[in-house]
């Protein structure tokens, strides 16, 4: 363990809580492009959540303690999460800590507490987000996992700097498999993170929100924490997603200096335009599914996967 | 002081060496004793519970002491002949790794449970408390038994024993017909899995007639005989178990007992079964196949999902409890199924990675099954209500109790950084090997596999979720509920033990690692090395995939710290309560929250071939709507009731033998004997 590579990894976490709001931003922007809308400004979730954090809290009377630790939980676990994902460099010290499928199980335990904090205050609303979210939850983990066991198939790991390192040893081996997992992945991204085909993040009419119902009662710096969260979760999905199929530009073992650093900021943020103006896109080209649609759809994602993982099967025996 | 607390406990290890069985022994008989002594005073709820049921409990963490060292010391087997039983036929006893680590496990959960189970029991209720504590204390020392046996004799006294005890635990309310009916099916299931137990003896002697577990080992078996014991073994063990299809006692048994017993039950007495099957299958036979770690994996496989889906649409609070039992019972035998496949196809260190896997889920499972069974009972007393359609809010007049509930939650929902995550972790990386197997065909299935366990382990958070939610948040559905009272202290402390076994196993991996080491050991000839270091648990090489509950549990304690401070000095901690948000509806009241049918929906709606479901809706004119819904096992008509209609028409085909009249039964003697006399000439 090296000093530098401490500062790397304080370095990384301080850039993923810093620019994960700027993220949601530009794909708010994009979609607001493409559906001829003038756009909001690159900097509007800042000002949400500095607006957020100085607003009094209007607490439920019988919100227990676990409606308030909640926020701050989802909060530590994604903050944790973006230590753990090799975003910018490979060698983390806390990278060893979770491989993916614990990082996996990292999400689920926000889940959780996501929804058992929905489900206190015990209004309609916020069950019926729990039920839904839970729901999602346990048709998208399989066709995660497909797509992770896909990614072992390739390169015998499931740690993601091991991940990282492979594909870079192997720059020219494009397995036909990867692209099944791919679009799999994202497809899981979507539905996770409470995009379009499964949910819309800009709405507010009941019969069809997920995350937003269970955020109803929520309101200040609880708020501020909780969508501070959600941006953090979805930066950290697409940093796995980055990390999984396009690793080019990550600073890997042995890289020191600020030279490979510098590239592999440059590199995230590359891809990180190139991969918000592509979900914007995504998300006005596709109509939101009814609830009950949801479970075909994520079927799909799994079948995908696990094609992927005959075709390697197939091709490499 | 901490030198010396060392030397301290160096000194109690020296002292016992090499005598751990006899120790072991002398608990059992302490047992015995103290479910006797209850008799003394047999109407003193005081006596017995807050005296011998506490007394049990230390002697529990005794066996858990004793385990743990000998464990710890890698010496080889222990045996005793006692001096007991028939006169030709003494029992034989014998302490080895494998039993050494159920008896830890018994051990630690147990010492949970009997601390609870003093504050719990309560005079007036069901049976009178002397034969509560005899029933109970014998339960426990048939178990250490069960685990401690060394022949087929003594096993099986042991297991009936055990059988028996828990059938009156069961049916200590037996005044409600419906406890009386549980019990009913839980000893015929006992019983014919019992049965089936003792034909697999009977193969595994083959033919020497010598019934200790010794001459087992060596009596060489055809394949044909292997499997047909095998096959007996899976059984009788599933049937103990509660594997799909011999599950059907399960559901109705656990909520019928008191909630100590159920988690006595489902928390260690489900695991007796496990250790019988691997005696079986990986210590008296010498032989296995590939065909049996698929059957296994398949049944277990099938088992957790069912378990799960089923889990998802109760609406009793230890019914829904009982079925995810079904579902982590479902998730060990995956694990021994992949164990077998691997070690027939020579990799003994993925072996050892899937046996592992069980072994440590076995663990947790007793630890955060009793946890919650016992947080049942206090919801329970506190009111008097065990459908969830009935509870809600508990958390804010019972915290201790809700937060307790909360550790057992969050560690079968398999979360990190909690014990349950650590056993489905292993399970899901000795499933990433499967397509180094030699059989191309396994090979595309078995990802598919992974795929269901994933789906599974998702599923368990959804059913808890629900189970959590539905109980302790939320309005309450009751008026009654808002004077619940918490638990009391003893409760509070057999709660607290449980739930710190959970915190301690995910945090610190590496003990129950070590615990199962030499186990595997033995059987496999092969251990997962936990790691090098303290730190981090790599089961097959760091580059691989390395986990470490140490450090994620510090790191969401210290960001979530950090954050909270943060907030309040850059922000400010201004609050104010208001009611909450009625979507500007003001009469909205605490029915009208999502009920545990609400909750389930989605899953009846997306496994519905599952079910066997009774819808009756209202017509449109009726003026007192009532909305119902059935929803029953397939399993229950497909099988049993044909098994019983055909049992029960043979009865009566053969009862036209009974005619009630003594010259027809004088008949049928001068017919035998007429019939005898051809023979003979």
């Amino acid at each position: 363990m090296r000093a530098i590579s401490f500062v790397r990894q304080f370095l990384e976490v301080v850039l993923a809580i810093a620019i994960a709001p700027l993220f949601t931003g530009w794909i708010a922007q994009c979609r607001a492009w493409l559906q001829n809308r003038s756009a909001p400004s690159l900097l509007q979730p800042y000002r949400m959540l500095r607006k957020l954090f100085f607003k009094d809290v209007v607490l439920a009377q019988n919100a227990s303690a676990l409606f308030r630790a909640t926020p701050y939980v989802l909060f530590g676990t994604m903050v944790l999460a973006a230590a753990i994902i090799p975003s910018l460099v490979t060698d983390l010290p806390l990278a060893r800590v979770a491989d993916s499928i614990a990082l996996v199980g990292l999400f689920a335990t926000a889940r959780v507490f996501l929804s058992l904090a929905a489900m206190d205050i015990g209004t309609a609303f916020g069950t019926l987000g729990a039920r839904r979210e839970m729901m999602i939850g346990f048709l998208a983990e399989p066709a995660l996992l497909m797509v992770l066991f896909n990614a072992f198939m390739l390169f015998g790991s499931t740690s993601l700097p091991s991940l990282v390192d492979g594909y870079r040893a192997h720059q020219s081996v494009v397995d036909p498999s990867v692209i099944f997992a791919a679009v799999a992945f994202v497809m899981v991204l979507l539905a996770e993170n409470a995009r379009i085909p499964i949910d819309n993040p800009s709405t507010h009419l009941e019969l069809t929100m997920i995350h937003e119902a269970m955020l109803l009662e929520y309101s200040a710096r609880h708020l501020a924490l909780v969508e501070w969260a959600s941006s953090l979760k979805l930066f950290n999905y697409a940093c796995i997603g980055f990390a999984l199929f396009l690793p080019w530009g990550i600073a890997t073992h042995g890289a020191d200096g600020g030279w490979p650093l510098l590239v592999a900021i440059a590199a995230l943020l590359g891809k990180l335009v190139i991969a918000g103006a592509a979900l914007a896109l995504i998300e006005s080209l596709s109509a939101k599914l009814r609830i009950f649609r949801a479970p075909e759809y994520l079927a799909m994602a799994f079948l995908l996967a696990v094609l992927g993982l005959l075709v390697h099967l197939l091709l490499g025996a | 002081m901490v030198l010396s607390a060392y030397h301290w406990i160096s000194a109690l290890a020296e002292a016992l060496a090499g005598h751990e069985l006899r120790f072991m022994l002398c608990i059992v008989a302490a047992w015995m004793i103290l479910g006797l002594a209850g008799f003394l005073r047999p109407h003193s709820i005081r006596f017995v519970a807050h005296l011998l049921f506490p007394a049990g409990g230390v002697l529990c963490l005794g066996v858990a002491v004793l385990a743990g060292l000998y464990l710890g010391s890698g010496r080889g087997p222990q045996t005793a002949i006692l001096p007991l039983g028939l006169p030709d036929l003494p029992f034989h006893i014998r302490l080895d790794v494998l039993s050494g680590f159920f008896l830890l496990l018994l051990g630690v959960a147990g010492a949970g449970i009997s601390t609870f189970a003093a504050g719990y029991f309560r005079s007036g209720e069901g049976t009178a408390p002397a034969l509560l504590g005899l029933h109970y204390h014998l339960f426990l020392a048939s178990m250490a038994l069960v685990m401690l046996a060394d022949d087929a004799y003594m096993f099986m006294v042991a297991w009936e024993t055990m059988a028996l005890t828990s059938y009156f635990l069961v049916t200590s309310h037996h005044r409600i017909p419906e406890i009386r009916r549980a019990g009913f099916l839980y000893l015929l299931m006992a019983h014919v899995g019992a049965v089936c137990i003792l034909l697999c003896f009977g193969v595994l002697q083959g033919g020497s007639w010598q019934f200790t577990f010794d001459a087992m080992r060596g009596a060489p078996l055809a394949p044909v005989w292997a499997t047909t014991a095998f096959l007996l073994a899976l059984l009788g063990f599933g049937a103990k178990a509660g594997l799909v299809p011999m599950h059907v006692w399960l559901p109705e048994a656990h909520p019928a007992a008191p909630s100590p017993v159920s988690a006595m039950m489902s928390g260690i007495m489900l695991k007796t079964a496990i250790y019988g099957l691997l005696r079986v299958s990986f210590d008296l036979l010498n032989v296995r196949f590939w065909q049996w770690g698929a059957l296994l994996l398949g049944l277990g496989l099938f088992s957790a999902l069912f378990g799960a889906i089923f889990a998802a649409v109760q609406t009793d609070m230890k019914r829904l409890l009982a079925y995810s039992s079904i579902e982590n019972v479902g998730l060990i035998f995956t694990g021994i199924g992949l164990a077998v496949l691997f070690q027939t196809n020579n990799m003994p260190l993925f072996a050892a990675l899937a046996l592992t896997a069980a072994l440590v889920h076995s663990l947790n499972h007793s630890l955060f099954k009793s946890l919650l069974f016992l947080t049942t009972g206090s919801v329970l007393h506190a009111t008097r209500q065990r459908s969830l359609g009935k509870l809600g809010g508990l958390i804010r007049p019972m915290p201790w109790v809700a937060s307790l509930a909360l550790v057992g939650t969050l560690s079968i929902a398999g979360l990190p950084p909690f014990n349950g995550f650590i056993s489905e972790w292993l399970l899901l990386q000795s499933f990433l090997f499967t397509p180094q197997l030699p059989h191309a065909f396994l090979n595309m299935l078995i990802p598919l596999g992974a795929a269901a366990l994933a789906l599974t382990a998702a599923l368990a958070a959804y059913v808890m979720v629900k189970f959590y939610g539905v109980i302790f948040l939320g309005q309450p559905r009751e008026g009654s509920l808002e004077s619940a009272h918490d638990a009391n202290w003893l409760e509070r402390l057999g709660l607290g033990w449980l739930a710190f076994g959970c915190i301690l196993i995910g945090a610190v991996p590496q003990l129950a690692l070590n615990a199962v080491a030499p186990v595997t050991g033995k059987l496999l000839g092969d251990s997962v090395r936990p790691s090098s270091t303290v730190w981090w648990i790599a089961p097959i090489a760091q580059q691989q995939a390395s986990y470490s509950g140490l450090i994620l549990l510090a790191g969401i304690v210290a960001v979530v710290a950090a954050t909270f401070v943060f907030v309040r000095l850059l922000a400010h901690g201004r609050m104010r309560r208001t009611a909450p948000w009625d979507c500007g509806y003001p009469w909205q009241n605490s029915r009208m929250q999502d009920t545990a049918e609400g909750f389930g929906q989605p899953i009846r709606h997306m496994f519905g071939a599952f079910f066997r479901m009774e819808r009756h809706l209202p017509s449109a004119a009726d003026t007192a709507p009532r909305y119902r819904v059935y929803i029953e096992d397939r399993l229950w008509r497909g099988i049993y009731l044909p098994i019983a209609r055909g049992v029960q028409g043979l009865a009566d085909a053969i009862g036209v033998l009974q005619r009630g009249r003594l010259a027809v039964y004088l008949l049928y003697s001068f017919l035998t004997l007429l019939g005898l006399l051809v023979f003979v000439l």
